[in-house]
């Protein structure tokens, strides 16, 4: 007999099933690849065959174009889309369940089954409400591969209820100026918006160009954004009084200019931490963030109650000694190319 | 303190002057005596718990959370303060009773080293993460966020509409949380009474002479020497006479000099240039020594008897505010200027003597007189209108300072980087700014230049501590500082620029002398600079 979970090997490029001769997320570009959701450090272009939510096919297409051509010709692609729920199995034996992560539109955790033995791998995750997706789901397993992000005790992100009333706040102090919210492009700036949308906000919200086509793709999985603009299409007095969204690379560019004497909010976790606010010159920061948090990820662990814990990105260190802590199973795997995102 | 952590974390996040000016003016003004009389010490600095240190902070996490995630946040958040707000486990009870800033420093005061540990945590109890920030910056003393001290008087005076001079005036005899002062501002009762105490008075300044050509009927120059501007004051009588010497800024430098604390026992407020005895500058002015050797005794707390001996210091006097007990303020420079020349006979000449008037009958002799000047004692002329009272602050049209080399200025540090080579370790890259109007009205420092070079190894060890301590923001190698310290910079010429923000660009800048006396608000201006530009 096979040594327990032999079938499953973290490599720096990817989890790697070596049965099925696929990986999870991996970084570089494989013949079979099991993809958890449409970020960039998990989610790239160029594998021979992707596995994915139907969500998350749709926003690879959009934006590592997946099918398209390179310049040798067309790539031969081929998308398997798998419902949340879904199983599949793969060469050599291997079940792949698709479970709602929580995290964007099309997010997934993945439950690989093999020999009577179970591994999920979360992608990224949260466990709070979020309009845009279905929520995490607990799915008892062997092994949990989670991530860390927010893996440190001073991250708690406070209910986004409050975040929002900060910011419409202070655009009703404001009304000559406008609300610049960087946000991410993928989940957090349709998050925000339909966050807003929730809390009564009507009015038109203006878009970055780099925002559109992800928040139309949003709208035709039934994502409810309300009225959105492009801040290209209106004078800049239009926009007193308003809110703007922009990728927060955009927040200190000379793009910003066009805007009436935008205030700079962010909407990431990292605002959690003054000193990372101010280097960005966020003078309203906003802890929202698509990750969990400190809190969140140790009930998961605990509500999953696995054998053993492996953690891919962000702050494994302090995760790994809350395990030695309360005398649990944890390894950290030291994977390439997996970052913080703009989160 | 839920409304001073609301001042403090709003404060974090503003970067415009004018902006921090409003925030604390209103703060000032909506909250009740005593809280914003203790969190106008806060902000100026004027607050010390000698119980409580950073290291106070630490050991009472590491009691309440585990060591190694304490560590491990600490480094993520590189701020004690911020990262024990952060992580302090909130106790299951959520009713709090936040205390008020009052009551917190109350509570902060009678702390002891002993019950520091367990008194802080039952204060951070009470309060929620941002509470808890502001209690733990105000307990450590340095808040390091973007506030001045002069900032935050400014804004004192703004709030209540007074000078803030006149604030300067009393600042230095009252302690907080500063009761007469709200009296007097906010509520309209009688200044402070200040009388018999060695007060520090705000010293009249100078304009750049630039292009103004004056008439020597309506004006008298006077060498600008090149020591320290420093005010000598002494009040009180019997036991509580004392004598006090006081910096630009306003800073007590008595410690520094104890022989002219010594040199001075009648009650009077004098003006001039310290200096050190030398034969540097030597001739019928007596001698007095280089900048450098004044350097060696500046920044020091206590002055051995070698040092007393080998650089001992005497006072040029230039103006004198007040003599025997009467204010000589409101009188013309040449009344003021006629008592001067009688009292120095009363004043003991080893530590005493008189600038003298530099005799010219028309500007253009003037400025042959300047042009043949010798001595590195000598940094240039001062003009000052002959029926000027002596008011604070700069006021157009009254001082001008006409310098030897126009092109030095004085600007202010803001942001520094680490060197490379053998400076790699030191932040030896300085960009540095000038105000773009006063900023006493709000005005912000723009960077008009950046220099590596024109200090020694001593002087850049000095720099490397102020930048590390003052800090108040980092990006990658980069550290953003306190705007305080103040650096004369030369350059070769000054062009205008459309790249800088500023307008400007410096050729060859370089930094000529650190200016550890010198308060930032008094650094020059952008309008200065863009006078200088000679394309
Ligand atoms: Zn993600
Ligand atoms: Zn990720």
């Amino acid at each position: 007999m096979a040594q327990p979970f032999s079938w499953i090997k973290p490599e720096p490029h990817g989890i790697h099933i070596l049965p099925a001769d696929s990986w999870v997320d991996p970084s570089r570009a494989v013949p079979h690849a099991l993809v958890t959701h449409g970020h960039a450090d998990h989610a790239r272009g160029g594998h021979g065959e992707t596995v994915a939510t139907p969500e998350t096919l749709a926003i690879m297409e959009l934006r590592y174009r997946t099918g398209a051509e390179d310049d040798l010709g067309e790539i031969s692609h081929k998308a398997v889309p798998v419902a949340y729920g879904e199983t599949i199995r793969l060469k050599g034996g291997v079940d792949a369940t698709y479970i709602p992560a929580g995290h964007v539109l099309g997010s997934a955790q993945i439950l690989l089954e093999h020999a009577g033995e179970k591994v999920i791998v979360t992608g990224d995750y949260k466990r709070r409400p979020d309009p845009t997706c279905p929520p995490f789901q607990v799915t008892p397993c062997d092994i949990l591969v989670t991530e860390a992000t927010f893996g440190l005790p001073i991250f708690t992100h406070p209910p986004i209820e409050d975040e929002i009333a900060k910011l419409l706040k202070r655009l009703a102090d404001e009304p000559d100026r406008c609300v610049l919210v960087g946000a991410y492009a993928l989940g957090k700036a349709q998050r925000v918006i339909a966050e807003l949308r929730r809390a009564g906000h009507v009015a038109p919200i203006y878009l970055h160009g780099a925002m559109e086509k992800m928040c139309r793709l949003y709208e035709e999985h039934g994502v409810d954004l309300g009225e959105l603009r492009l801040v290209s299409d209106y004078k800049k007095d239009d926009m007193r009084g308003h809110i703007v969204v922009c990728p927060p690379s955009a927040l200190n560019d000379r793009w910003s200019r066009r805007l009436p004497e935008p205030i700079t909010a962010m909407a990431s976790g990292w605002m959690r931490v003054r000193q990372r606010a101010r280097q960005r010159n966020v003078e309203l920061p906003l802890i929202i963030s698509d990750h969990a948090d400190w809190d969140e990820l140790i009930r998961t662990v605990e509500e999953v109650n696995p054998y053993e814990s492996w953690i891919t990105h962000g702050r494994e260190e302090a995760l790994l000694r809350w395990h030695q802590l309360t005398q649990r199973r944890a390894r950290a795997l030291a994977l390439v190319g997996y970052d913080d995102e703009d989160d | 303190m839920e409304r001073f952590a609301a001042l403090i974390d709003t404060l974090v996040y503003t970067r415009s002057r004018n902006t921090k000016l409003a925030l604390i003016a209103e703060y000032l003004r909506e909250t009740p005596d005593p809280d914003r009389g203790w969190a106008l010490a806060a902000l100026s600095d004027g607050l010390d718990f000698p119980a409580v240190k950073s290291s106070t902070i630490r050991n009472l996490l590491k009691e309440r959370v585990d060591p190694i995630l304490w560590t491990l946040s600490r480094d993520f958040v590189g701020d004690t303060a911020e990262c024990a707000s952060l992580l302090w486990p909130a106790p299951e009870d959520e009713t709090r009773h936040p205390p008020s800033v009052a009551e917190a420093v109350e509570a902060l005061s009678a702390m002891t080293r002993k019950t520091a540990i367990g008194e802080l945590g039952r204060l951070l109890d009470r309060l929620d993460p941002s509470g808890r920030y502001a209690l733990l910056k105000m307990a450590t003393g340095a808040m390091r966020i973007g506030v001045s001290a002069r900032l935050a008087k400014t804004a004192f005076a703004q709030a209540f509409d007074v000078s803030v001079d006149e604030v300067e005036e009393y600042w230095h005899g009252l302690a907080p949380p500063y009761p007469e002062l709200f009296d007097w501002a906010a509520k309209g009762g009688d200044p402070p009474d200040t009388e018999n105490l060695p007060l520090f008075r705000p010293f009249m300044l100078a304009h750049p002479l630039e292009e103004t050509v004056v008439s020597m009927d309506d004006y008298a120059a006077e060498w600008k020497w090149d020591g320290i501007r420093v005010q000598l004051v002494h009040a009180g009588v019997g036991e509580d006479a004392e004598t006090r010497v006081y910096s630009r800024s306003g800073d007590d430098i008595s410690a520094t000099f104890p022989e002219m604390v010594d040199a001075l026992d009648i009650q009077a407020v004098l003006d001039g240039e310290l200096l050190v005895r030398g034969t540097h500058q030597g001739g019928e002015e007596g001698g007095a020594a280089s900048f450098n050797a004044l350097q060696q005794r500046l920044g020091r707390k206590t002055v051995s008897k070698k040092m007393l001996r080998e650089a001992p210091a005497f006072v040029r006097l230039y103006d004198v505010l007040q003599w025997r007990g009467e204010d000589l303020r409101a009188l013309p420079w040449s009344k003021r200027r006629a008592r001067l020349e009688k009292l120095i006979g009363e004043l003991p000449e080893t530590h005493f003597d008189l600038s003298r008037v530099v005799e010219a009958k028309t500007f253009e002799e003037l400025a042959a007189i300047r042009e043949s000047s010798r001595g590195d004692a000598i940094e240039g002329l001062m003009l000052k209108r002959r029926d000027s009272p002596y008011i604070a602050g700069r006021k157009t049209g009254l001082w001008y300072k006409w310098k030897r080399d126009p092109l030095l200025v004085d600007c202010v540090l803001m942001y520094a980087q680490r060197g490379s080579g053998k400076r790699s370790s030191f932040f030896s890259d300085y960009t540095f700014g000038c105000w773009d109007g006063d900023p006493d009205k709000g005005a912000d420092l723009l960077p008009v230049g950046k220099a590596y070079s024109g200090f020694t190894d001593e002087e850049l060890k000095k720099i490397d501590r102020h930048v590390r301590q003052n800090t108040i923001n980092r990006f990658g190698p980069v550290r953003e500082t306190e705007k305080e310290l103040v650096f004369e910079v030369a350059f070769d010429s000054i062009h205008a620029s459309k790249r800088h923000k500023s307008g400007l660009a410096m050729r060859f800048p370089r930094i000529h002398r650190i200016r550890w006396d010198k308060p930032a608000h008094e650094a020059d201006r952008i309008e200065t600079l863009l006078a200088m530009v000679r394309d």
